[in-house]
């Protein structure tokens, strides 16, 4: 029941309908509020750095590491080895910024100061579930592990943030979706997700579907609802 | 006269012993004690514990232990890295345990156990694979796991400015795990980029009080 006009090609084949990465970005940015405290994930996550070089808010970046009021690196002369983010990439403090240990960190984070975790994922429910620490689903017991895990603080944060926003690149997945009824991966956490700012649009979950709060541009109604339709994943809209 | 300064990083971890518990700083590269662990990869000792946030990558750090089979398991929150490190390989063909732990309840675990704490209970992991084995327990209409203490026989923590008592001040975000890490280990011994005349440090500036540290050593590199 698609469009004949839209292909469905694997991942990474394509480039992903809808809003780029620094568009989700951008769009994200916009729901933070002067004043917030808002803790930055890797990768997707760190472009929120970029999108608020652009804003005029005084909006307050945590990482993970020790680290309130971190912003973009302003050229490879504010390179500072001992400067990083979570992903370890480097960036540079705001007037005002300060440093502490992890311990103070994860205290600040479990005592629900931060007002949102902004975090990447491989899946998110319906239900609101986070999966986004592994890609690999249990294994049997005695067959020997094809990867290595690895969860930083993302589960900590999905439990103690006051609300969590998923940026999303590509929703899609094959024929298959990232957003789902159900996920089969290890879970970050349970009816943790506020919202998920994604390729095709702005989505929140219900409990029983992905409410649609805004289509991305050059996605049309019809598309998403056959998209999810055939994933038997329910959709609603908000007007 | 108080004076914990060791001359190099080769005497300042000799008396590591094989199954030892070892609680090393960092987070990615910054604040990663490479001199004590490079020290620590020539003397050969074997069977060792390590607490760390990575695993790190390349050859030297973590990675030169782990490449020479000196690492029976590491307890760890994020061992992955882009690149194929040492751990990868190590861990595919296991030949190495590996603990994996939320983050801060990494950080809060090594807290306790510098701050005479047991055990405590946290939310995070409630629900997810991370509560296999734990008590759960209710508080306030809602589920808490209950997480236990890490302490260990040595910690190697990377420092800013160090004196001879022993306090430490720390760069940016190569703070990370250290001050938590020098509280929680039986020896604890500090890599200081310098070495400063005590008195020298702000009383208000010194995040680790010499209390915690045992031996320093200056990075003349």
């Amino acid at each position: 029941m698609l469009p004949e006009n839209v292909s469905i090609a694997p991942a990474g084949v394509a480039e992903p309908l809808g809003w780029s990465p620094l568009q989700i970005a951008i769009r994200a940015y916009e729901d933070l509020a002067e004043g917030q405290y808002v803790n930055l994930g890797i990768g997707l996550p760190t472009m929120i750095l970029a999108a608020a070089q652009r804003g005029s808010k005084e909006v307050i970046f945590h990482s993970e590491n020790g680290i309130l009021g971190l912003r973009d690196i302003h050229g490879e002369g504010e390179r500072d080895p001992d400067l990083i983010d979570a992903g370890k990439n480097p960036v540079a403090l705001v007037a005002g910024g300060s440093f502490f240990s992890h311990a103070e960190s994860f205290a600040m984070i479990r005592g629900g100061h931060l007002d949102v975790a902004v975090l990447g994922a491989y899946e998110v429910t319906v239900a609101g579930h986070l999966a986004n620490w592994s890609s690999e689903q249990a294994r049997p017991s005695g067959i020997a592990p094809t990867s290595v895990p690895a969860v930083g603080g993302a589960v900590d944060l999905a439990a103690n943030a006051r609300s969590v926003f998923v940026l999303m690149k590509n929703v899609e997945r094959g024929d298959g979706l990232r957003l789902t009824s159900e996920s089969a991966l290890p879970l970050t956490g349970r009816r943790c997700v506020t919202r998920v700012y994604a390729n095709l649009g702005v989505f929140r979950p219900t409990g029983s579907a992905f409410l649609v709060e805004e289509l991305a541009d050059g996605v049309t109604r019809d598309y998403l609802v056959a998209r999810f339709a055939a994933n038997r994943v329910l959709v609603e809209f908000a007007n | 006269m108080i004076d914990k300064q060791w001359s190099s990083f080769a005497d300042a971890v000799a008396d590591v012993f094989p199954g030892a518990r070892i609680l090393v700083s960092g987070f990615g590269d910054a604040g990663l004690p490479f001199g004590l662990l490079h020290a620590l990869a020539t003397t050969g000792v074997s069977g060792l514990t390590v607490v760390s946030n990575n695993a790190g990558t390349g050859d030297d750090g973590i990675e030169e232990l782990i490449r020479n089979r000196q690492v029976a398991k590491l307890i760890c929150s994020y061992p992955r890295s882009v690149d194929p490190n040492w751990f990868e390989k190590r861990y595919l063909e296991g030949s190495i345990e590996l603990e994996l732990v939320p983050q801060g309840t990494l950080s809060e675990r090594i807290r306790a156990g510098g701050a005479g704490i047991a055990a405590f209970y946290v939310r995070t992991g409630v629900g997810t694979d991370f509560a296999a084995g734990k008590e759960t327990r209710e508080f306030h209409g809602h589920d808490w796991l209950l997480e236990q203490a890490i302490v260990a026989d040595f910690a190697l923590v990377r420092a800013y400015r160090c004196d001879r008592w022993g306090n430490a001040t720390y760069r940016k975000s190569a703070r990370n795990f250290g001050p938590t890490m020098v509280a929680a280990a039986k020896v604890s011994i500090v890599e200081a980029e310098e070495i400063v005349p005590l008195g020298t440090l702000d009383p208000e500036e010194i995040v680790t009080p010499g209390i915690y540290v045992d031996r320093v050593v200056v990075d003349a590199a």
